[in-house]
């Protein structure tokens, strides 16, 4: 199931940035002309496009009624892959960012009691579940852990909701998280949202394997850089000139394939932002992996960009 | 606990002025010594920091976060002088504010934006170049290289048709401005003022003929993916960039050549191989030969340390050539060798924009003149053009013979 909503290419304008834990910023972006920003759901997430392929996600933080300000919260890994830290050092007050979205893949159902449980910076797409389902006075608790207090960006908003429904876990906190006695007995009214670091997320899991079906809901923050190729293992590419077939190895792109063959190509950038390395397929499927192509010249399959694009079956022809 | 204490070097340090006259002719002396030198080097005359090796300047160009083009491409440091003209928004911008406006950019430059180009910029190609082969002596600049761009690049763009004899010394200007306040970037900027006017008028919206690069900038203002005053600004970049680089890029190209009919002969054999030609020759002669950066952050690169806010001067032209990239022969014109990675156009996220637009219209003329003749060389000594970061011939005369 996929809830997208209609989906925007924006431009927005850095309004504020605050710090909000130990490494945290909360960055509240708008419309630079004042308009309205797109509807959204709590659990929706938009894309900060930072870099031709430095696409990261974030879930909205703020008050989904509020439609001139979105809010976002950015850690700042030290092994971060570029975004974070450049959202970091980059987005001031004032810049322009470009963002795509909202998108919801973590869905608010209702339901008459819910549990949430948080690790580190996955507290952000709770926080508009907690203020939605306090306000229309469903029942529900939150456990949320991380490092250190200090790290714990929102801890003090959320225990001001109600102080007696969040637990927080800490080094220093004397208790720390039973995830055993919190979902030892399944309950039919109850539903459990889930968002943190991928070691909370396979504990609850295991936890919550006797709940009913549903009952469970994860958000993991899969980068959406290129997934997977579509097709593992080795492919053909035939070159349709020259009449050589070579085969192109699992982990070797078409480009180096061909240039190891002999084949003179051209290409500069080799990552598929610039479009030197451009190529006509004459048959076959590719599995695009560019940044440079639009969806119509996707679908339509007819060019490719053979630095970092691969075969989805398992021959390409190619004008070549 | 074992400590990696990085090796202390001294960063040798070199006396020369890469400005100087000399230099600007020949650098090709200067950039071998800078090389040998080491990785990084002092340039004492402006004391600031070079590099001229190839993985020192390709990882440069791609650590954006370490070095920004924010504070100014050229020597002046924008954190400290005010720019000579309103900044750049992609030359002169970082991330994210440059991936705003970079995006937009490369949606209208586009691989398919350029395919549609293809057709009429073919049919002028083609007339030029049956008219050098029929004269048979030519000025390769004056008469070729100079005059095809500025056939098919402003209507590309949409500009108006009077005043276009403004391009070419607003590009001079452009990148004479980078350099550091010599007699080349003063004489620029002295007779600046005329040029620039007509420059701002054109990236206008009432001068943009419709269904141009420049209009459709204005469109992405109109529906919100830039602030409206950030178009005339990048119609501006068109301008600035597009133009005098072709210029060079086409000239350089038949140099090259011309100094090494050999190359010629494979070329005319297989005319094809246009675009590979094309592709060495900007490695072997490029165009754009610097660019500045500068450090947002102490940075230590192959044992020297690079303070905060230091400006660094890339030689993409040295880069070029480093034998320790290329080979032994890297100081050799060889069309049939594996050019791609050159940083002629730049590496990571600055680089060129009109990169397929370049190509094209190099492909289509070289292509054009090689199916018709047969040989070409030099019938008298080039003359330099001297610029402060490009590259180039005022002059390069030659024979064609037809095929
Ligand atoms: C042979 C021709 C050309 C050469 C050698 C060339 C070279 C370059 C280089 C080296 C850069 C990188 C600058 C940097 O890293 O700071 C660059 C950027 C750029 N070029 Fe070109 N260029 C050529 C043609 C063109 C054309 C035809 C256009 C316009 C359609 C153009 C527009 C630009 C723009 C706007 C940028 C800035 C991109 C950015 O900062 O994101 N160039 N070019």
């Amino acid at each position: 199931m996929d809830h997208t909503q209609a989906e925007a290419d924006l431009t927005l304008k850095v309004s504020r940035r605050v710090s909000a834990a130990d490494r945290v910023a909360v960055i509240e972006l708008r419309d630079p002309f004042g308009g309205d920003l797109p509807a959204w759901t709590p659990g929706a997430h938009i894309d900060l496009v930072l870099g031709p392929r430095l696409v990261r996600q974030y879930s909205l933080c703020g008050d989904p009624s509020n439609r001139s300000v979105w809010r976002i919260a950015v850690l700042r890994e030290p092994d971060s892959r570029g975004g974070s830290e450049q959202l970091h050092t980059a987005a001031y007050e004032n810049d322009l960012i470009s963002v795509r979205g909202p998108r919801n893949h973590f869905l608010l159902d209702s339901a008459p009691r819910y549990l949430f449980i948080a690790g580190g910076i996955g507290i952000t797409p709770i926080i508009p579940m907690i203020t939605t389902v306090a306000a229309a006075g469903a029942e529900w608790e939150l456990h949320y852990c991380g490092r250190s207090l200090a790290s714990m960006a929102f801890h003090e908003e959320l225990k001001s909701i109600s102080p007696d429904r969040v637990e927080l876990y800490s080094r220093d906190q004397p208790a720390s998280i039973d995830l055993d006695g919190l979902l030892a007995n399944p309950r039919p009214d109850t539903l459990v949202y889930c968002c943190g670091p991928e070691s909370l997320l396979r504990a609850v899991e295991q936890r919550c394997a006797g709940w009913p079906e549903g009952a469970l809901r994860t958000e993991r923050f899969a980068p959406k850089e290129q997934g997977e190729p579509v097709r593992q293992g080795a492919f053909e590419v035939e070159l349709a000139q020259s009449g050589v077939t070579l085969t192109v190895p699992e982990g070797t792109s078409i480009l180096d394939a061909l240039e190891a063959a002999g084949v003179q190509v051209l290409s500069s950038c080799q990552e598929g932002t610039c479009g030197t390395c451009e190529t006509a397929v004459l048959s076959g499927e590719a599995d695009h992996r560019d940044s440079l192509l639009t969806d119509a010249e996707r679908a339509a399959n007819n060019t490719m960009l053979i630095c970092v694009s691969r075969a989805a079956g398992p021959r390409l022809v190619l004008d070549l | 606990m074992t400590s990696q204490a990085a090796p202390v070097v001294t960063t040798p340090s070199l006396p020369d002025d890469p400005f100087s006259t000399e230099i600007l002719t020949d650098p090709y002396e200067f950039h071998q010594r800078l090389r040998e030198a080491g990785p990084v080097v002092r340039l004492a005359h402006y004391d600031l920091y070079a590099m001229g090796r190839f993985d020192e300047v390709h990882a440069s160009l791609r650590d954006w976060e370490t070095f920004i083009s924010g504070r100014g491409a050229g020597l002046a440091d924008f954190a400290r002088e005010t720019p000579w003209r309103p900044p750049s928004l992609l030359l002169e911008a970082d991330p994210p504010n440059h991936t705003v406006t970079r995006n937009v950019m490369n949606g209208i430059v586009s691989p398919r934006a350029v395919r549609a180009l293809r057709e009429g910029f073919s049919v002028l190609a083609e007339e030029i170049a049956e008219r050098m082969v029929e004269r048979g002596e030519f000025d390769a600049v004056a008469d070729l290289a100079e005059v095809y761009p500025l056939q098919v690049f402003p209507d590309a763009v949409g500009l108006p048709a009077t005043g276009r004899e403004n391009l070419l010394p607003y590009g001079a200007l452009a990148f004479n401005a980078f350099g550091p306040d010599n007699e080349l970037r003063r004489a620029a900027l002295a007779g600046a003022a005329a040029v620039q006017e007509w420059i701002a008028a054109s990236c206008q919206r009432e001068a943009l003929a419709p269904g141009g690069f420049g209009a459709q900038i204005w469109a992405a203002a109109d529906r919100g993916d830039l602030l409206p005053e950030q178009a005339p600004l990048l119609v501006r970049s068109l301008l600035s960039a597009g133009v005098d680089t072709t210029v060079y890029g086409i000239a350089n190209t038949l140099y090259s050549l011309a100094s090494n009919p050999d190359q010629w002969d494979v070329l005319h054999a297989d005319p094809k191989l246009a675009r590979f030609a094309f592709d060495e020759a900007l490695r072997w002669e490029s165009p754009v030969q610097t660019f500045f950066r500068t450090t947002s952050r102490e940075v230590d690169v192959a044992g020297t340390v690079i303070p905060e806010g230091s400006k660094v001067l890339l030689f993409l032209g040295s880069a070029n050539r480093d034998p320790r990239h290329w080979g032994e022969d890297a100081n050799r014109l060889d069309i049939r060798r594996k050019a791609s990675g050159h940083v002629a156009f730049g590496m990571g996220v600055h680089q060129c924009v009109g990169q397929p637009l370049a190509r094209l219209e190099v492909e289509l003329v070289l292509t054009a003149l090689a199916r018709r003749a047969r040989r070409i060389e030099l019938t008298g000594t080039p003359v330099p053009k001297l610029n402060n970061t490009l590259k180039g011939w005022s002059s390069v005369p030659v024979r064609v013979e037809a095929a």
